[in-house]
């Protein structure tokens, strides 16, 4: 696979990390049923078969975290861009 | 038909046109007691269980391909139950003295070979976390051996003992551990489950669950609904797809994991070994082939296939390991998807909807726990209860804090 | 023995003379033979043992799909088993041995195993070998691993280096055949950057086995052409010897260059091969089609060859397979062979074509040379030792009758090489125009022409080809015109034949592996009746040729004897590699002491110097102990390394501990959610131990927090998490905090950093130090941190310590931390100073209590640790939530507790489990283990840590220290963890 990192280029997947599913978003910690929702965003997977938004860490490169949407049954990369820049859901 | 010497030579002398068919390839019924969803070791093994055991013949297993082609049959062949965790170790040994009796029980070559697993240490702080596992194993009665630098090159002179970065020290040995035919686990276990009246059914891709209120009461395939008191998920790699048709998100991901072969060669490696300094592991088929296999990939995959990276890290594994096999050629590579749970450790449990069961998230080591998993994944469908040695492996676990973490590495299904 | 080589030019160099071995005996071939053409050519026709029977085998064909003549080629630590004799090109010196036989290739025990093939069929050690259960490993497992595998692989490590090269291209052109070349031409004409890769050492593919027509000059001499055309070209890049073996996600292809096979050993500074991973914007699939054979009874004799591969020795190796030949085809393709052959005067008995009907034009050109040509007939077995003698023919009024022949060229059509097409996943589709698969879904950007996707004439070839070429160089935004080469009309009629009903004898559906039609019949009956079922049950394509050749023809068996069409069969999933590839090719330089990294600490010169003992730590190799002469063994150095800092003071390099530098406005309030303990209250100039938890509420790291400025901190972590900390906060920062006003960067290699420690270290740093800073106690009290100019250049010093004694760590830039070793060492030497090592470092923390990597080992929390008084409850931090779920919080779970053998002089293990006294020694009783041990020199007894449930509360009992596996059985005092200075008043000395 090659991604096109939006500060180095198109790069050889092995020079990333992967860190999973980028739709796991840090629940607020201050909640009632914050452990719960910690628990779901810690533990619990979409897992789909398909466009899948993950995170990917740049670590020998630019040590960028991107969001990089990718068909998970092809391995087609569809979109890349910026974790910091991606609106969290 | 009874398989045996006699039965063999008598077919010989008639030109073999009296075998039959292996298992019965049926039809769907409308409904059944138990449907259990997946054709692979694991499913068969739990039909075969519920027959034997428990008496339920009414049960079907629904295979979407032909049984055996997910990862009962990509896998690398190894079993060993060289586990740390209480609620690992005794499930894990259940399973391999499952293995010692399987031909009988089966009537069927599974070629169980007892050949041994033998982990490689390079550290100190490698040895002392072997021995902490391997007197787990003793204190369950597990056969382990701590084996010393001098010990490891007698039983494998073909090692890097001179060169390496770095250098072998020992190794945790498992002698019971070994090898076993993949496909023919498959094959004996369909074989003996279809014998004792269970349907195995081919082709036939479950799309879709049937539910009555909170209920699951049978599946939707591509050869129609068909009804059942109680269905039981196990299809591993696609665990989390299925369960989204109950509505449910499990703690599991989908990575791919590669295997590789080489062209065969005459006998080098006498038993399992893992490359501790490295991802590498390797055994040597009776075919003559070394199957062996590394890292994941590491990311989210149902492809079935991996890339180029993996097998240069496998291959320099092994190189490392091994210097002697550089002009051994590599035959074939394939990938098959694991489902990588959030501890690394399976899920053998009820879901949380009433009639729904799920056998998950055996990550890379479903191969060897097909026995010990279609036996307790069958007491659980037949008894309502978990069998004492799968008890552990529960689906709240992740909520409830008790996870079975083995390699300590949290939530990141890529690095267990 | 006679030679069997021809007249005429052909792709030989004849003028040069290439002497060879073959099972020790002497032979002589020229340059641009193979292998297999100079045995061939020698009058050698058998060359391999088959897997299972150890029938006689000879050539089936000349090329990479060979499944019978594989040889162990080289000797010694380069020994290369299973070679196919059709790809190894001759060289001066080339020594072969065939393998799989004993004691000769003409006289093989093993053919034993012919007489017992009634009993071996598929599926028959499944069957049997169940009795009783011990014997598989003792008796039967031993014999079939004996008797199976090919041939022996070296012994020795593999003396040969290998390479790899990365490349870019606009165009990749697979397969140098017509339509390879065509596609390269039209591109690279254009300008585009082009690479042709081919497995041959000659480019041309058929044009060199056939005897083509291109624009009015043979096909062959079209390719030498355009190939030096190709050459002149500066954008294009020809790699002959070069297999594509993979495709891989990204447009990246995997392909091996075999730079030095050619000749006997390497030149200087050439890698044996080379790994090319190529990223190309097009690829262009020119691989050709595969002849496959028609499976009859004895079709495994020596002698029966693809009728391509008859061709191919005749018109390009000068080499006459036999004296005569006899043809059985199912095309028209297959009638070209027995023109060749008339052509070059060898004798052709019969023509047998398995069609009814064949084009006039065939048959008139047939009886012009007068030969016997039988329609609707085929051969049912042939006769013959080790060798085809004869044929059996039975014609199309069902009469048998018997051919004399010393050969047979076969000719059962031609299947497109779709290999590659399936590396991604995509599925081979039938065509019933050729009665063959045909590339179905197509990776991303990849185009078949040619043979590849059916286009089976010349014309066709060329034209895809070059189409193909040009859409390519339109893609890099270049204008390619294309080129109409003149070729002759071909016909490519065919019959369909798989196998031929009523055979004599054994018919070979898998050459390499002895599947029969027999093997193929029993699986269909016993239910494997999908493909994949049927490759797993009989083994069919599972050979080094991966059933290049048998595939086709056992499907289509199947698909007969279940009442299916082969075209609802499916195939098997071609996967990478396309042909075997050397493992070492894959590993390349990351082997023996290059497998991995070696990172070297600053002082590694003078650790050197002292005969520092080193070891490795993860990638990083460090000074163990510093031994001096005398000294009996390294017990007594550690112990006189940790009595020296303990009365002295040492020096440590403790640079590879991770060091983060964390910048902003906002750094304070980030690591407050990064650390458990409170960070944002730290007061600058001070320095405090926190402790960071993975957000499953399970401790990460460890470490050191500096706070250098206001809006400036540096932290220091383990050395083995140091990458995965790194990775954790910059996830924190840019994931789950981006709008916080903080930068990080790691600063691990920048800088170095030495532990100086002990009751002198004051004294000793003063003494180095001088007016740079004020060490003095009051200024600079425990835990405080300041940044100085020492000699002009910046350094930090940090009142930190590891071992439990007043202590510094001094960190000075990297390259200048062996100058700093060397100026303490100097200064310290009427101090004592001792340098120490990792293993004095170890007792040391472990006489502290202090949790290292056994104990932060991915499983404990905090409160395990003993380290619960130190979590904020005032906070949100990572790991905070979920660290309260029950199984974290119980109060059951292992603590960290000290350790000390009752008998005094006992030794404790590590890996130690812990159970009551009298309890019995199972898993249930298992209440702990010990996860670190040293020899305390302080103490003068081992002391060790360890968890324990509900360990905090046992202090004072004894329990069994148990290791079975060592044989170790120890009544253990269970202690606090802290066992030197629990008050911690020398450190604040």
């Amino acid at each position: 696979m090659r991604i096109e990192c939006p500060f180095c280029g198109e790069r050889d997947h092995s020079e990333f990390a992967y860190f999973g599913d980028a739709a796991c978003a840090r629940p607020a910690p201050g909640a009632a049923d914050a452990q719960a929702r910690f628990v779901e965003a810690v533990y619990l997977r979409e897992n789909p078969a398909g466009a899948h938004r993950e995170l990917w860490y740049h670590e020998f490169g630019c040590r960028s975290w991107l969001q990089v949407t990718r068909d998970t049954r092809t391995h087609e990369i569809l979109e890349v861009r910026l974790a910091r820049e991606s609106t969290a859901p | 038909m009874r398989y045996s010497l006699a039965s063999l030579l008598r077919q010989a002398c008639s030109g073999h046109r009296g075998w039959e068919a292996a298992w019965r390839d049926a039809s769907p019924k409308s409904a059944y007691e138990v449907l259990i969803v997946g054709g692979g070791g694991h499913g068969l093994a739990a039909a075969y269980y519920l027959a034997k055991v428990h008496g339920l013949t009414d049960v079907a297993v629904l295979e979407k391909d032909c049984i055996g082609l997910g990862n009962a049959g990509r896998n690398t062949t190894i079993i060993r139950s060289n586990y740390l965790l209480p609620a690992n170790n005794p499930f894990y040994e259940l399973s391999m003295k499952l293995w010692e009796g399987l031909e009988q029980e089966l009537n069927y070559n599974a070629m169980v070979s007892q050949r041994g697993v033998l982990n490689l240490f390079h550290s100190d702080a490698q040895r002392d976390a072997f021995v902490r596992r391997g007197n787990a194993m003793r204190l369950h009665g597990v056969d382990a051996e701590l084996l010393d630098a001098r010990q490891v090159r007698r039983m494998l002179p073909i090692l890097d003992f001179e060169n390496a970065r770095f250098p072998i020290q020992g190794g945790l040995l498992q002698r019971r551990g070994g090898t076993a035919r993949h496909d023919a686990v498959v094959w004996g276990y369909a074989r003996a489950a279809s014998g004792l009246g269970v349907d195995i059914v081919q082709r036939c891709e479950v799309t879709g669950l049937l539910r009555e209120g909170a209920r699951i009461t049978g599946v939707r395939t591509t050869r129609g609904d068909i009804r059942a008191a109680k269905v039981a998920v196990s299809v591993a790699g696609h665990s989390s797809r299925v369960a989204a048709m109950a509505g449910l998100r499990l703690p599991i991901e989908s990575h791919v994991l590669q295997a590789f072969v080489s062209e065969a060669i005459k006998p080098v490696l006498p038993c399992v070994v893992t490359f501790g300094a490295g991802h590498f592991y390797v055994s040597q088929s009776d075919k003559g082939g070394l199957v062996f296999g590394g890292d994941l990939d590491g990311y989210n995959s149902y492809a079935q296939r991996g890339n180029l990276p993996t097998v240069e890290d496998v291959c320099s594994g092994g190189m490392a390991l091994m210097p002697a096999i550089g002009r051994l050629r590599l035959l074939r590579s394939w990938g098959g998807i694991m489902d990588m749970s959030m501890d690394g450790s399976p899920i053998i449990d009820r879901a949380p909807l009433e009639g729904l069961y799920l056998n998950a998230g055996w990550c890379y080591g479903g191969f060897k726990a097909t026995p010990a998993a279609g036996l307790c994944l069958a007491h659980l469908l037949a008894r309502e209860e978990s069998h004492e040695l799968a008890r552990a492996f529960r689906l709240d676990r992740f909520a409830t804090g008790h996870l079975l973490d083995e390699k300590g590495q949290g939530p990141q299904p890529n690095l267990h | 023995m006679s030679s069997h080589r021809l007249s005429g030019e052909g792709a030989i160099q004849r003028d040069r003379t290439l002497s060879f071995t073959f099972d020790r005996r002497g032979y002589t071939g020229h340059p641009g033979d193979t292998l297999a053409s100079a045995l061939l050519a020698s009058g050698v026709r058998l060359l391999g043992r088959s897997f299972k029977y150890h029938r006689p085998r000879g050539l089936l064909s000349a090329g990479s799909e060979e499944p019978n003549a594989l040889v162990e080629l080289r000797a010694g630590a380069r020994r290369e088993p299973n070679t196919r004799a059709t790809m190894i090109e001759l060289f001066d010196g080339l020594t072969a041995r065939s393998q799989n036989r004993w004691p000769s290739l003409a006289f093989d025990a093993g053919a034993v195993n012919s007489l017992l093939s009634r009993l071996f069929v598929a599926g028959f050690y499944y069957k049997t070998f169940m009795w009783p259960a011990a014997w598989w490993e003792r008796l039967y497992e031993p014999a079939i691993r004996r008797a199976a595998g090919l041939g022996r692989a070296s012994r020795e490590a593999d003396p040969d280096t290998y390479e790899k090269a990365h490349a870019f291209c606009d165009l990749l052109v697979i397969g140098g055949g017509p339509a390879g070349l065509a596609a390269a031409l039209t591109a690279g004409r254009a300008g585009a950057r082009v690479i042709l890769c081919d497995e041959d050492f000659l480019l041309g593919g058929r044009l060199n086995g056939d005897r083509h027509q291109i624009g009015g000059e043979s096909g062959a001499l079209w390719a030498r052409r355009s190939e030096a055309e190709l050459r002149s070209l500066p954008e294009v890049r020809l790699l002959t010897r070069t297999t594509v073996f993979g495709v891989y996600d990204g447009s990246t292809f995997a392909a091996l260059e075999r730079v030095s096979d050619h000749v006997s050993v390497p030149r200087p500074h050439q890698p044996r091969q080379r790994l090319w991973k190529i990223v190309a914007r097009r690829a262009v699939l020119a691989a050709g089609a595969l002849e496959h054979p028609i499976v009859f009874g004895g079709n495994d004799r020596p002698g029966v060859m693809l009728a391509s591969a008859v061709r191919t020795y005749v018109n390009r190796f000068r080499v006459a397979p036999g004296r005569r030949i006899a043809l059985f085809t199912a095309c028209d393709d297959g009638w070209k062979t027995a023109f060749d052959l008339l052509e070059a005067r060898i004798d052709v008995p019969v023509i047998i074509d398995a069609r009814r009907e064949i084009p006039p034009a065939l048959r008139a050109q047939g009886s012009r040379h007068g030969v016997r040509i039988m329609t609707g007939a085929h051969v049912l077995g042939t006769r013959g030792g080790k060798g085809v003698e004869a044929i059996e023919v039975r014609g199309e009024d069902g009469r048998v009758s018997r051919v004399r022949a010393d050969s047979l060229a076969v000719a059962g059509g031609w299947s497109p090489n779709t290999a590659l097409s399936t590396h991604l996943g995509g599925r081979p589709r039938w065509s019933e125009a050729i009665g063959a698969h045909v590339p179905g879904d197509l990776p991303r950007g990849m185009t078949a022409v040619g043979a590849a996707c059916g286009e089976l004439a010349l014309a066709g070839a060329l034209r895809t080809g070059a189409a193909a070429g040009r859409e390519a160089a339109g893609s890099a935004g270049l204008e390619a015109p294309l080129e109409q080469w003149r070729t002759e009309e071909e016909p490519v009629g065919f019959a369909r034949r798989w196998s031929v009903s009523g055979h004599r004898g054994k018919a070979f559906v898998d050459y390499q592996h002895d599947v029969t039609v027999e093997d193929i019949e029993i699986a269909a009956r016993e239910g494997f009746r999908c493909a994949e079922h049927l490759k797993r049950y009989t083994t069919l394509g599972m050979g080094t040729d991966q059933g290049r050749t048998s595939q086709l023809n056992g499907h289509a068996l199947l698909a007969t004897l279940t009442q299916r069409e082969p075209a609802d069969m499916g195939t098997i999933c071609a996967r990478p590699p396309y042909t075997p590839v050397a493992i070492a090719a894959l590993a390349a330089r990351a082997r023996g002491p290059q497998f991995k990294p070696c990172r070297l600490t600053p002082s590694h010169r003078w650790a050197e110097e002292r005969g520092a003992v080193l070891v490795d730590a993860g990638e990083w190799r460090r000074a163990r102990w510093f031994p001096l002469t005398g000294e009996a063994d390294w017990r007594s150095t550690v112990a006189r390394e940790v009595a020296g800092v303990r009365a002295g003071v040492g020096i440590c390099d403790v640079s590879t501990l991770g060091k983060i530098d964390v910048q902003g406005a906002d750094a304070g309030a980030f690591l407050d959610r990064i650390y458990a303990n409170m960070i944002a209250t730290l007061p600058v100039g001070r320095t405090r131990y926190g402790i960071m938890l993975r957000e499953d509420g399970i401790v990460l790291d460890d470490g050191t927090v500096a706070r250098l400025g206001e809006c400036h901190f540096l932290l220091s972590t383990s050395t083995i998490h140091a990458g995965r900390v790194m990775r954790h906060l910059t996830h924190a920062r840019q994931v789950l905090w981006p709008q916080l006003d903080v930068q990080l960067v790691s600063v691990t290699e920048q800088w170095a950093q030495m532990a100086i420690a002990g009751p002198h270290s004051r004294e000793l740093l003063m003494r180095v130090l001088g007016d740079a800073v004020d060490v003095s106690g009051p200024r600079f009290p425990y835990l405080a941190c300041q940044e100085f100019l020492w000699l002009g250049r910046p350094a930090r010093l940090f009142r930190i310590s590891f071992s439990g004694e007043l202590g510094y760590e001094l960190a000075v830039p990297a390259r200048y931390g062996e100058s700093a070793v060397r100026a303490l060492m100097a200064a310290g030497g009427t101090l004592g100073v001792v340098p120490y090592g990792t293993e004095a470092l170890g007792v040391m923390r472990i006489e502290k209590g202090h949790a290292a990597g056994a104990e932060i080992n991915g499983t404990t929390t905090a409160a395990d640790l003993g380290l619960g008084r130190l979590v904020s409850a005032r906070k949100d931090f990572i790991g905070r939530v979920l660290a309260a779920r029950p199984g974290l919080a119980a109060a059951d779970r292992p603590a960290l507790i000290g350790l000390t053998p009752v008998e005094r002089s006992a030794r404790l293990s590590t890996g130690a489990h812990l159970l009551r006294p009298g309890a019995p020694a199972t898993l249930s009783h298992d209440e702990g283990f010990i996860s670190s041990t040293a020899f305390s020199p302080t103490l003068r007894h081992w002391v060790g840590l360890g968890f324990l449930s509900r360990g905090r509360e046992r202090i004072g009992e004894r329990m069994r220290a148990y290791d079975p596996l060592r044989g170790e059985d120890v009544q253990v005092e269970i202690a606090h963890p802290v066992f030197y200075d629990p008050a911690g008043e020398r450190v604040r000395s």
